[in-house]
This record gives structure tokens, C-alpha cells and sequence, in this order.
């Protein structure tokens, strides 16, 4: 499963660690969440980058206390129809302000890439390897979108109000992609 | 009606280039059909018993007859020459190919049309009263903020895989007439004692297996905090609707399993830490979307023009069309007009393509060019000058769209049922055909005044036959359709679901227990005037029991 | 007429047809054991045990490049040997809405 950051297919420098062995020193882990909040005193004192994977069917609110100490969360796609992991997301960028990565995991398809990126998430683990290839073009199919969201574009209703006169809502028609 | 900016046209126009790689990946086997499936939704496609059904929005019902023009192309060039007109103010095709959808697509498009979400578990078809911006009592157009709304939600990145499909309606006044209690969610603007102007906002409703009527979780939201208010809302049932069972995923299971308050609670919860936020709606904003909306520079006209009494007194067809199918408007002077689409034994809300395009002349010449679509399934024109109804209505007549039927026992709402659709159990169209046969003569329909009839093909209950004063719901018993019957449903602001008023009647025996049910209400109605619903009301379901069940 | 969206048990109680819908128009069409799907009911697309369902079924179910959602339909074995779909939803799947259409095509 091809990990995606930045539009290219990389490494992933994490691993990911179940609920029982043990935790590997100085590398960057991906602990499960029961297990975080288990230990999260000792964990969090730990040399090497924490990530946290939290299941989607649990309040992300839950992990807010703890971010500041976190180098990256892994939320989850059972199925790709299930979209809870979306407003956990944004809850995590825009109202709790984390700035770590933010991965996608699960059922991560190339027709998810645009809802993902508004969504805050920065890291895929992509499940076809043809959609990896297909990153940056299938991010980057819409060059208007209607609302505000963790990616920080501007919505259409805001480039109305702030139009100038070289950024025009006519201009637009008329301006290369 | 809403001129497309160009944010818009793009928008769509890579909404298209978007689908248009979908197909092609679909057609070459890369996609498989359950990766496709959620994908061709979100662009309104179904794929029913016989073929592909293209689903176009027609938002808060309102049509140019650019696009009304359009649509009867799109149904001759590919389809077979009509479109079925639906309970939610939008336009189906029902006899769509994959390969084509693109091109049809993007000629939409082109004039500002669309299927996106119409389907999925996302936020559908924003629904207003088919009237507004014209009804006498609203107190302003419900269509600019379903305009606003439709925007945010339209390709939203946190809202396109919720539980369930979401559906969200817009009123302004205080009779209801866009059914806002049925819906997920309702947003009503009314003014307090104060005088202050805001939203009403219920959550909660739905028909189908479980029908719920919305709650009023917020009596008086701010304007400027509509958006904030519906993404709290969105954000809630994203989270924490149901996802293991389908019948229980709709928000009104939600809000019925916490209770509205508790659930109320939860959006406020959200609601505060978000509304001084992003989505606080300046007024410049507001203003930005309310000025593309068109409206007509109407003549300075009097009130009842000579050629108007006239006409009434002249021709007594005439007269009858106008005290059925026309309505006040609210400027002076001019009028709305509903058009039956319920001819004698056809289809309840099919118009062809001809229609399509005479109707298109007709609203250009009597109606500023615009057209609504109402979720009776019936059309209107919505800004007729009252000395004009005469002559529009001749014109009306030779197209076939003069029906004196309105509001009356033959103006049926129904769903397409098993003719059409891959979810029925039994069929509607004939149903409603045979029903409309029975009670053809007009004086008889009069005679009986409103009468709602609602039938769904099956417990989804796209028909909404709950809220039917008599509702039929077809079922399957032993390979053979049966049909529920129930009476005293509503679906305006006293919005109140039907009761079942005994076992189900085989296929052939709906008509005549309509005629039944017709025939128990002019025995038991205590004045001529008297209507349907309100002797329901008044005498229960047990006499129309009695009456329907003792032969049977 | 409920739709038959689960077949978990393959009970045969007459001849049966594996049908699903093209998905190039979503026509219905019913699956031939060569691998094909035609639109025309007859001949070899008519199973009559069990074991030859499953199997076309399952073959069926793989093809999701040509066609969509198969499952087992029953058929009614007819005086004369022909075969008719077998319940009302067949009956309407194979010959279209049993009511008038609302306009001939138009030239």
C-alpha cells in the first residue's frame, strides 16, 4: 500500500504497533488509541516521534489533550463510504489547531483525494498503487470550491466579496488553469 | 432565479471533466462497479430495472426556459422523449446510457444544470415552496438562502459520505407548502414578536420505514448564522448517525434515539465553537448571492382587469381553470398559474418534450421566462399579468396542460413504482391511472374538493403517501401487489402522518376503494364545504373503515 | 418484487435464469454458460439444478466489467416448453413498464 505525501509516492518512516509488543525505541510509532491512553504518561516521554491511529467511531475530542505531544494521527476509512473520519479531521485542524500529520488510512480511493486534502489530511496510505501515480492530478481537479474547510482555500462566496479588479468572478472564465 | 457566476460554471464544468474520467474508468474495469456505484450517485445516476436514470436537480423548483429548453432536448436526444417530474422538485430520465451521460452532462451543464448529489448519502436538492419569491405571504424569497445553502453543501468536503442521504427544505411564511416537517431538516423564516427576522430550524424528519415529523430545535437563528448552524447540524449526524443498519442511518433516528433536546444540545455544543467562525455570513455575502437573483421588471398593472371579468363570464371553462389553477401573486396586477401534469390515465408528473418546449414559448411570452416546478409534480408559471390568463389558457389548453384538477382527487402524487424503479414491490403509475379514470368527470371531483392522494411502490415512500389525506403504500404478498391504505395524513404546517385503517387490498381493488372512501366522506361531511380532511378529522378513520372493509 | 439483492440459499424450484443489468445501458440482460450475456431468454441461458445456478452465478458475479448486480430469477415453465419470467418484477424487467409511455420517439 503506497504511502502518498507531498504528491509522491515515499516511505513511510512510521511503524505501526499493535496493542501488545513492545515499542521500538527512537523510531517514529503509530500506537492504537486504547493503548495511548493506557500509557500515554510514559509514551509521551519517549524518545522518537508518536503517532496515534484513532478509530472512527470514537470522539476525536477525546485525544484533544494530548496533541501537542503528537507527531501524527491515523484516522480511519473502514470503507470509504463511511466519513466520520472527514469531520474528525477537520475538528482536529480547526478547532483542536493540530498541526502534526494528518494521515488517511483504510479504504483510501483516488475519488476521495479532493475530500481528503479540504478535509486537513496530509499523509495517504493509498490502497491501488495506479491511484498513487494519479495523486497530484486527481488533487488538483477543482480550482473552485463553495465552502471554507482545513485546507484554508478561499471559498467562492469570499472571492466574490474581495474581487479586485485583476481578480474579477469574469476574469476567472477567461484565465489559465 | 440564480445567474450562474463564473465560480459556478466552473465549478460544474469540472464537475463534468471529474465524471467524465469516472466513466471512462468505470468502462475500462479499473473502477469496479462498488467503487463506481457511490461515485455515479453523487452525480445523480441510478441504474433501475431497465436502464440508467439520470437524476437532474432543479433547484427550490425554479427553471429558465433555457434550461426547460434543454431538458426536452436532453429528453429527445437521449432519452425517449419526456421526463417524469418528482416529489423533490427534480427531473428524471429514465432511460439513460453510462457512454452518454458525460456529453448529456455537460450540455447540462452549459445551461447551469446538474445532477450532482441528487442522490448519495450526501445533502440533496434544496426544496422551497414551489411559490416563493411570488407567494403574497412569504416575507421575503426562502430562495436565496436555499441558494446559499446549496453552495456550502455542495461538494463538501466533510458531508459527502454521511450515514445517509440528507435532505433539506426551505420555507418563508407560515402556511407550508413544501412539506418542510418531512424533511431531515427545515428551515423556516419568520419574524418574532420583535419584529426580528430568523430561522426556524427543525431536524428530524423523514418518511419511510420509520416516519418521523421534524422537531423545532431552534426557534429564532440568526441569518448571519445560518451556515455555521447546518454545518453543526451536518457535523452531528455525520458523526454520530447511525452507520450498521440502513433503515436506522436518517437523522430522525438519531434525534428520536437522544431526543430533540439532547440532540439540540450537541449541535449547540458544536454551533458555538464555530459560528463567529468562517462560515459567519457578512452581509456583503448575502447580498452578492441575492443580486444574481433575477427578477421580473413587472408592469405597474391593476388588480381584476376588465378583460379578466370578461373572459370569466364569457366562457365558463375559463372561469373554472382560473378558481382552480391560478393564485395570488403578490404584486398587483398578475398571478400564478399551476399546470396539472395528471391528465386522465397518464402518469402523474410525465411531460414530454413537446410540452417541454411549448411551455417554454408560453413562459417566455407570459412569464418572464420562468418556470417552477412544485413537489406535487405539477409546473406553474409563476409571473403571469392577470389580463394574459385568458389567452394562456387557450394556449395552455392545446398542449394539454389546462387540467381543471388541481389540489383535486385525480391530481395524484406518485412515485414511478415497479414500472420504473429497482426498489418497488408493487406498481403506482397504473394505480393512479385507474383512479384517475374512475373520477374523470370533473363536476365529481369538484364536487369532492381537496383531496390528496399520495402512493409509493414501496415503504421508501418517495410518494410520501404518510402525509396523503389517503396514502397507498403497495406491498408484496405471496408474489401479488397489495396496497395499505391510510387516511388523514397532512403535509402542511399541521403536518400529521396517516393511519392505516386495515389489511391490505389486492391490486385490482384500490380504485374501487377510493370510490369507497369518496363516497363514505359525501355521506358523512356535515356541510358541502366541509373538506376531506377535516371530516377525517372530525369522524375518525372508523366510519371509511367500516365502509371500505364490509364487502371485503 | 422485493428485490433479490440477497441469494445466501439457492433453492431451485423450477427452471431459473442468471440476470443482472449491462453495464453499458443497463439493459437486462441473462447470462449464457460460454461466458456471454444476451438480452434474449431462451435456449442455454436456463438452468435447472442448483449447482449449474451457483456456478453461472458466481462465474456472473465476476464480470462486473460487462454487467451489474446478478442474481438467480426465476422462470415459469410454460405449456409447450417455452419459458416466461417468472415473477411480476421479471415479467417487467424483460417487457418494459406495463404502462403507455408518454410520447412516441420523435423525428
Amino acid at each position: 500500500m503506497p504511502l502518498v505525501e507531498n504528491g509522491q509516492i515515499v516511505q513511510d518512516r512510521y511503524t505501526y504497533v499493535g496493542d501488545e509488543e513492545p515499542i521500538p525505541e527512537r523510531v517514529p510509532v503509530i500506537v492504537p488509541a486504547q493503548r495511548f491512553l493506557a500509557e500515554a504518561d510514559a509514551l509521551i516521554r519517549r524518545d522518537g516521534s508518536l503517532g496515534v491511529g484513532w478509530p472512527n467511531d470514537r470522539r476525536i475530542g477525546e485525544l484533544a489533550p494530548w496533541l501537542g505531544h503528537l507527531a501524527l494521527v491515523a484516522l480511519k476509512f473502514p470503507k470509504f463510504r463511511d466519513g466520520r473520519a472527514y469531520s474528525q479531521a477537520r475538528l482536529l485542524r480547526e478547532t483542536y489547531r493540530f498541526r502534526g500529520t494528518l494521515r488517511a488510512t483504510g479504504d483510501v480511493l483516488r475519488d476521495q483525494f479532493h475530500f481528503l486534502i479540504r478535509a486537513g489530511f496530509d499523509s495517504f496510505e493509498v490502497k491501488k498503487p495506479a491511484d498513487a501515480h494519479a495523486f497530484a492530478e486527481a488533487a488538483n481537479r477543482y480550482s473552485v470550491v463553495y465552502q471554507p474547510s482545513a485546507d484554508g482555500r478561499t471559498p467562492a462566496l469570499r472571492r466574490r466579496v474581495t474581487a479586485t479588479a485583476t481578480e474579477s468572478a469574469d476574469a476567472i472564465d477567461t484565465a489559465k488553469r | 432565479m440564480y445567474i450562474y457566476d463564473a465560480f459556478d460554471r466552473r465549478l460544474l464544468a469540472e464537475r463534468v471533466v471529474d465524471f467524465r474520467d469516472q466513466v471512462s474508468r468505470r468502462l475500462s474495469g479499473e473502477l469496479s462497479e462498488e467503487e463506481f456505484k457511490p461515485l455515479r450517485l453523487m452525480n445523480g445516476v441510478y441504474l433501475q430495472l431497465h436502464a440508467y436514470m439520470l437524476r437532474i436537480a432543479i433547484p427550490y423548483g425554479t427553471l429558465s426556459t433555457l434550461q426547460l429548453r434543454k431538458l426536452a432536448e436532453i429528453a429527445r436526444k437521449y432519452d425517449r422523449g419526456y421526463g417524469h417530474f418528482t416529489t423533490r422538485q427534480n427531473i428524471q430520465f429514465h432511460w439513460i446510457k453510462l457512454a452518454e451521460l458525460p456529453d448529456a452532462m455537460a450540455e447540462l451543464a452549459a445551461v447551469g444544470m446538474h445532477g450532482m448529489q441528487t442522490s448519495g448519502n450526501n445533502v440533496r436538492n434544496i426544496t422551497t415552496d414551489q411559490w416563493a419569491g411570488v407567494a403574497p405571504d412569504e416575507i421575503e424569497d426562502p430562495r436565496i438562502w436555499a441558494e446559499l445553502i446549496r453552495q456550502h453543501v455542495t461538494l463538501h468536503p466533510e458531508f459527502s459520505f454521511m450515514p445517509r442521504k440528507f435532505k433539506i427544505a426551505v420555507g418563508a411564511s407560515h402556511h407550508d407548502r413544501a412539506a418542510l416537517r418531512i424533511h431531515d431538516m427545515a428551515l423556516r423564516l419568520h419574524r418574532n414578536a420583535a419584529g426580528e427576522a430568523g430561522f426556524e430550524v427543525m431536524v428530524g424528519g423523514g418518511l419511510g420505514r420509520t416516519p418521523y415529523l421534524a422537531q423545532t430545535i431552534k426557534p429564532l437563528l440568526p441569518k448571519r448564522d445560518v451556515l455555521s448552524y447546518v454545518e453543526a447540524v451536518l457535523r452531528t449526524y455525520n458523526q454520530f448517525g447511525r452507520r450498521d443498519n440502513i433503515w436506522k442511518a436518517r437523522i430522525k433516528i438519531l434525534v428520536h434515539d437522544l431526543g430533540a433536546e439532547a440532540f439540540a444540545k450537541e449541535v449547540e455544543a458544536e454551533w458555538q465553537s464555530i459560528r463567529d467562525g468562517a462560515l459567519a455570513l457578512e452581509p456583503a455575502m448575502v447580498a452578492d448571492i441575492a443580486g444574481r437573483f433575477r427578477y421580473p421588471n413587472y408592469a405597474t398593472l391593476d388588480d381584476g382587469p376588465p378583460e379578466l371579468a370578461a373572459a370569466r363570464r364569457g366562457d365558463r371553462a375559463f372561469d373554472v381553470w382560473l378558481s382552480n389553477c391560478v393564485t395570488n401573486h403578490k404584486m398587483l396586477g398578475y398571478a400564478i398559474a399551476t399546470l396539472s401534469l395528471k391528465p386522465e390515465g397518464g402518469t402523474p408528473g410525465d411531460c414530454t418534450a413537446a410540452q417541454m418546449d411549448k411551455l417554454a414559448d408560453l413562459a417566455d411570452r407570459y412569464s418572464f421566462g420562468e418556470v417552477r416546478v412544485g413537489h406535487e409534480q405539477n409546473l406553474a408559471l409563476p409571473h403571469v399579468a392577470q389580463r394574459d390568463l385568458p389567452a394562456l389558457w387557450r394556449e395552455l389548453g392545446a398542449i394539454g396542460l389546462a387540467r381543471t384538477n388541481v389540489n383535486l382527487v385525480s391530481d395524484i402524487i406518485s412515485c414511478p413504482g415497479l414500472d420504473y424503479c429497482s426498489l418497488a414491490n408493487a406498481r403506482s403509475i397504473p394505480i393512479a391511472q385507474e383512479i384517475t379514470r374512475r373520477f374523470h368527470d370533473l363536476d365529481r371531483q369538484r364536487n369532492l374538493g381537496r383531496l390528496h392522494i399520495n402512493i409509493s411502490g414501496c415503504i421508501n415512500a418517495c410518494g410520501h403517501h404518510h402525509v396523503g389525506h389517503i396514502g397507498i403504500l403497495g406491498v408484496e404478498k405471496n408474489g401479488e401487489e397489495f396496497y395499505q391504505i391510510t387516511l388523514g395524513g397532512k403535509a402542511d404546517e399541521n403536518a400529521t402522518l396517516g393511519t392505516l385503517i386495515g389489511p391490505a387490498v389486492p391490486y385490482a381493488q384500490v380504485a374501487d376503494v377510493v370510490e369507497d372512501i369518496a363516497a363514505a366522506y359525501l355521506d358523512l361531511r356535515d356541510k358541502p364545504n366541509e373538506l376531506f380532511i377535516d371530516t377525517v378529522k372530525r369522524v375518525g378513520i372508523e366510519p371509511f373503515r367500516e365502509r371500505v372493509y364490509a364487502a371485503r | 418484487m422485493t428485490s433479490p439483492l440477497d441469494q445466501k440459499k439457492i433453492k431451485i424450484a423450477g427452471p431459473v435464469v442468471v440476470t443482472a443489468n449491462r453495464v453499458g445501458d443497463g439493459a437486462v440482460v441473462y447470462r449464457s454458460p460460454d461466458g456471454g450475456w444476451t438480452t434474449e431468454l431462451g435456449g442455454e441461458a436456463i438452468v435447472i439444478d442448483a449447482d449449474s445456478a451457483r456456478v453461472l452465478a458466481e462465474a456472473a458475479a465476476g464480470d462486473d466489467l460487462h454487467a451489474i448486480g446478478p442474481y438467480i430469477a426465476p422462470l415459469k415453465l410454460l405449456p409447450g416448453g417455452n419459458v416466461r419470467p417468472g415473477n411480476l418484477r421479471e415479467l417487467i424487467r424483460r417487457g418494459g413498464p406495463t404502462i403507455e409511455l408518454p410520447a412516441p420517439l420523435e423525428s
